[in-house]
């Protein structure tokens, strides 16, 4: 056993030794149970343990949950502890509630009021127990409690320095917890020349609290730029014994200096004062030239903590990009990292080289280093390193090393890392696209793309490559000549035979001249690749198919023969055998005008962003550098760029994920079976993409309680109701389907009319991890009456990239129906009495669809209120009755649905003892069959 | 801002935890868990930094220990490896020549100097002398609290 330290705890050493020498799990856990049940009859016990005991058993608590064990007691005489007067145990005490109490404990009250006692000490060291106690675990409570006093002992001449220190960083996390406790005004000045604050320490300190408070009222704190500017060029010019034990390494403040270049980072570069921009020059240059300076010490700490300054110098200059001279001095700096002995340095030049690479100043210089950061990519042993490569290639691609960097790159990819693959196949396709002068090229490196890593070609990279050959003519023939050659491979990938197959049917005429394709020939190779592929690819084929009968009358014959194998014309497969006896049925009914005119070639594409790029910057946010070049010197040839909203990354990618199509509304065809659309809705129902579900479509719950609420590619929400007179519960279930957690989820009640409908939010867990799904209950008062619907706006952030969701909830005055059994005559007898003016309400409306009375009924039956059958003459008329529940009254309500099958209309009629009732009923329930 | 900090041994066991932002104890299990096994699965000579979920890991090895510590962004990368260096440095100059065992049996020294360092997830003192300083005052105020319990036991105060 090693000596232990201080006022060692014997019993306490012993325990640890015990668990040490235990042969087994099996006998760890013995022995900890052992001990468990020790000090829970010693806390139980009635004989009074004295502060010294007290102290051992929450220290041993606090090792077993080191180990990995709940610990679910002991938190009262950690709180005990600390009101005792031996400040070792006090410490313990407030170590155990650092570690192991949540914030919403219930001790909260108690632990605050002992924070308030020790805040009052004289005793400086019990004073910083306190406030340390609060920086590690500050809550709301706390913000309230101690909001006005921690202000005071920030900025106070008598407060000692050590006390400063950690009063500035508790105050930063009460600020974190609650925005509202930072003091304005006078404050402000105060606050802001801590940085001239002659103690290091809580100059240092103080930084990290006005980075906060800047970053939220940027302009209030403008004049920390003057301060730590100031500051920023006494250290970088400091020698390194000047700051004495600030100096780490003979770098003067590293940490310090990389605070304040922080700090500045904050604000565009301060141009309404030249001399502190000129200040600043200096300072930048000064870090500079230190960097060029031959090493006053071999130690690796050395050239980090110098490092770690120019770097973060480099990344002001980054986010100022106003001063060209330092960019390429900072790309110059970077590009001699690009080859140091020194994993780490490599990899940060790289990330921050892709910085570089998008500023207009710097992009030059960065392409400079093209042959070193290929080798990167090819030779680093790291994969985390070979991935900045491919992230900085992306960045530094423009039209004059496109074709390079993309054959590179495709070479690579040929033994690239799996976890890279996807990624790297998404770049390659948007560079290919972006630069592209000559589209044969592009075609090529497509198709070779899915040769290389056909796996990895997602459907957006293969939709995109027929949307550019259907719309531009120069390359179809190319493109017809290229897939046809590429499919003589004795074996290809599945989307080398889709892409075949789409283009060969559009285009295979273009290459039909020469006999080695001729249109037999197109047929017997694409058709010899179909067994062995998936139905969905089948059925894109079978189309092809009919499309080559239309091109080539000749072929007619044997293609009608395919038409009728039985695996198709009786596959088991719904869509392959409607295709092929559709398809059969065509190519013998249609003559050859009505062929041409169903099978004409495809429109072209409208123009708009690549899919590709939607779901590159989907997959990592923030990582893609925006091209800020593009604008700059825009392609002569390439596709007109398209107005992108970034930040709507829901609906955008929504649309862009369907790839082929136009946006919803317009007949367009969609992927893959481009014939069944021009044919439109006779051949197939619509199909929806599983990823379009994303709006939630709140009508659809009037007539349920439960179902998928919202979906989006991060997040499903599910919905589970259940409704007693005017009382609801509604459960919402918050699942995570993406690769990351989903952070800090916050819910937030959109709704004004709480005292028609009071709804209770209840907390939820702030975290969502991947996979994991999470509960929130809601619950719900019908007070009176309400019309509107209440919404609920959730934010979260995936990723680091925040997200919002705004979406209705499922709780309408439908859902406060209690279904109401009648007769005949009783149901009439009430009618009448209803038919005042202020009682009803009637719509006329046209049907949805053709009226379907199987799914009307259906859809009523799930309203709430009773269908009430044999009632109406009609026997196709629908009559309900049902009673709205609220705290105030009970409305009774009457409706009647008349379908007319010839005008295709409704005429929808409710009547009820209440105006606003009749109302809302009628508007919820017009135009929804 | 630092999100945590975990010290474990290279067989894999946790000898300290420290945490800065609030997750649920099934949440910070299983971060550690997993955090524990991708950092061990990496090779000696692979970089120090790692995206890792939305956070920045900063790992080094120091002898048959690993500390980890868990960034933000826009965090330093080559400062955080300072800073877990300013710690081992205090931590050896504390028990003078720090070895895993000594976490193991003093792991609230450990804290309470991790305290003086790091504190909400900000550094507040890099000054190796000032930390030592008040971790020196601390000591002197148990050992004062445990010379009276020893006078007063004897009957002398």
């Amino acid at each position: 056993m090693p000596a232990v330290r201080g006022d060692g705890m014997r019993g306490l050493a012993v325990f640890i030794s015990d668990i040490r020498n235990c042969k087994s799990k099996e006998a760890e856990i013995k022995r900890i149970n052992k001990e468990l049940a020790n000090i829970r009859s010693k806390f139980k016990g009635d004989k009074t343990l004295d502060g010294y005991q007290k102290k051992k058993y929450v220290c041993k608590l606090l090792f077993i949950f080191l180990l990995g064990h709940d610990i679910d007691f002991g938190h009262m005489e950690a709180v005990n502890l600390l009101s005792s007067n031996k400040y070792s145990e006090k410490q313990i005490g407030y170590l155990f509630i650092s570690v192991l109490v949540n914030t919403n404990s219930d001790l909260i009250k108690l632990i605050i009021q002992s924070i308030k006692n020790d805040l009052q000490s004289r005793n400086p060291i019990h004073v910083n127990l306190a406030l340390q106690c609060i920086a590690n675990i500050g809550s709301k409570d706390m913000a309230e409690a101690f909001g006005t006093e921690i202000p005071k002992l920030l900025v106070s001449g008598d407060t000692m320095d050590v006390v400063k220190q950690s009063a500035a960083l508790c105050l930063l996390r009460l600020f974190r917890k609650s925005p509202e406790i930072i003091p304005g005004g006078e404050w402000t000045s105060r606050i802001i020349h801590l940085l001239n604050d002659p103690h290091m320490g809580v100059v240092t300190a103080a930084t990290s609290l006005i980075d906060a408070l800047v970053k939220k009222n940027p302009e209030e704190y403008k004049g920390c730029v003057t301060l730590a500017v100031a500051r920023l060029s006494r250290i970088v010019t400091a020698s390194y014994t000047d700051l004495q034990d600030y100096t780490y390494y003979f770098v003067p403040a590293p940490w310090l200096s990389v605070k304040l270049l922080r700090l500045l980072q904050n604000y565009t570069p301060p141009s309404e004062e030249p001399g502190v921009r000129g200040r600043l020059s200096e300072c930048l240059e000064t870090i500079f030239n230190k960097a060029q300076e031959p090493p006053k010490s071999k130690k690796v700490q050395h050239s980090n903590a110098k490092n770690a300054v120019l770097f973060e110098a480099i990344s002001l200059i980054i986010h100022n990009d106003s001063e060209p001279n330092l960019l390429v001095r900072a790309c110059n700096q970077l590009g001699q990292f690009l080859s140091n002995r020194e994993t780490n340095l490599r990899y940060l030049a790289l990330e921050s080289m892709c910085h570089l690479a998008t500023s207009e100043f710097s992009h030059e210089a960065v392409k400079k280093h093209q042959e070193v950061v290929i080798l990167s990519m090819k030779m680093e042993k790291d994969v985390s390193v070979r991935q900045q490569a491919v992230d900085l290639l992306y960045a530094m691609c423009d039209k004059t090393n496109a074709e390079e960097i993309v054959q590179e790159m495709l070479a690579y990819l040929e033994t690239a890392d799996y976890s890279i693959r996807e990624e790297m196949v998404l770049k390659v396709a948007i560079l290919a696209e972006k630069y592209a002068t000559d589209f044969t090229w592009y075609v090529d490196v497509i198709l070779n793309l899915i040769r290389i890593a056909g796996d990895y070609v997602s459907e957006e990279v293969w939709y995109r490559v027929i949307q550019i050959v259907i719309n531009r003519e120069e390359v179809q023939g190319y493109a017809a000549k290229t897939v046809f050659e590429a499919l003589q491979a004795p074996t290809c990938h599945e989307n080398m035979v889709k892409v075949g197959g789409y283009i060969l049917g559009e285009f295979g005429n273009l290459i039909a001249g020469d006999t080695r394709s001729s249109p037999q020939v197109q047929f017997e190779l694409l058709h010899s690749k179909y067994h062995l592929c998936s139905a969905a690819t089948r059925a894109l084929l079978l189309s092809t198919y009919i499309k080559l009968v239309n091109l080539f009358p000749e072929i007619k014959n044997r293609v009608q023969e395919v038409f009728r194998a039985d695996s198709n014309l009786r596959s088991a497969d719904v869509e392959l055998q409607q295709r092929a006896s559709e398809y059969l049925q065509l190519s013998i009914v249609a003559s050859s005008d009505v062929l041409a005119t169903v099978l004409e070639e495809m429109p072209a594409f409208p123009e708009r962003e690549s899919s590709i790029l939607a779901v590159l910057k989907k997959k990592k946010p923030g990582r893609i550098p925006d091209d800020v070049r593009e604008s700059k010197s825009p392609q002569p040839n390439s596709i007109p760029a398209p107005i992108i909203n970034s930040t709507n990354n829901t609906n955008n990618s929504s649309a862009d994920l369907l790839g082929l199509s136009t946006p919803p509304g317009t007949t367009a065809p969609s992927a893959g079976n481009g014939l069944l659309d021009v044919l439109g809705d006779l051949y197939t129902t619509p199909k929806i993409s599983p990823n379009t579900v994303q709006q939630n479509n709140i009508k659809k719950f009037l007539f349920k309680n439960n179902g998928v609420l919202f979906e989006n590619d991060i997040i499903q929400i599910g919905v589970k109701s259940e409704f007693r007179q005017n009382l609801g519960r509604i459960g919402l279930f918050y699942g995570n389907k993406a690769s990351y957690p989903v952070l800090n989820i916050q819910p937030e009640l959109q709704w004004a009319d709480m005292h028609k409908l009071n709804i209770q939010v209840k907390p939820m867990e702030p975290v969502i991890e991947a996979g994991a799904q999470i509960q929130q209950m809601l619950t719900a008062e019908c007070i009176e009456d309400f019309t509107d619907t209440p919404s609920m706006t959730i934010t979260f952030n995936y990723n680091n990239v925040p997200q919002k969701i705004t979406l209705k909830l499922p709780l309408t005055l439908n859902k406060f129906f209690e279904p109401t059994e009648m007769n005949g005559e009783s149901f009439f007898a009430r009618w009448k009495n209803l038919g005042g003016e202020q009682q009803r309400a009637q719509k006329i409306f046209k049907a949805q669809g053709a009226i379907d009375l199987t799914a009307t009924r259906t859809k009523l039956a799930g309203f709430g209120m009773q269908l009430l059958d044999g009632i109406d003459p009609n026997p196709e008329n629908f009559v309900c009755a049902g009673i709205v529940h609220t705290r105030v009254q009970q409305v009774g309500c009457l409706m009647r649905l008349e379908p007319n099958k010839q005008a295709q209309m409704y005429r929808l009629t409710v009547r009820s003892s209440k105006e606003t009732v009749s109302q809302e009923i009628c508007n919820l329930l017009a135009d929804q069959f | 801002m630092m999100q945590f900090m975990l010290l474990f041994s290279r067989q894999g066991k946790l000898r300290l935890q420290k945490w800065y932002v609030a997750h649920p104890d099934k949440l910070k299990k299983k971060i550690t868990r997993e955090l524990i096994t991708t950092v061990l699965a990496r090779k000696p000579k692979m970089c120090s930094f790692l995206e890792w979920k939305d956070v920045k890991v900063v790992y080094k090895r120091y002898a048959s220990l690993y500390f980890c510590c868990a960034m933000e962004q826009e965090d330093n990368e080559l400062l955080t490896l300072e800073l877990i260096h300013r710690y081992v440095e205090l931590l050896d100059k504390y028990f003078g020549s720090v070895c895993e065992l000594d976490i193991i049996f003093n792991f609230e020294k450990a804290y309470f100097i991790l305290d003086e360092l790091v504190l909400g997830g900000e550094l507040q003192e890099t000054s190796k002398k000032n930390v030592l300083k008040a971790i020196a005052a601390q000591d002197l105020l148990q050992e004062d609290e445990t010379v009276d319990a020893a006078l007063r036991e004897v009957g002398l105060l």
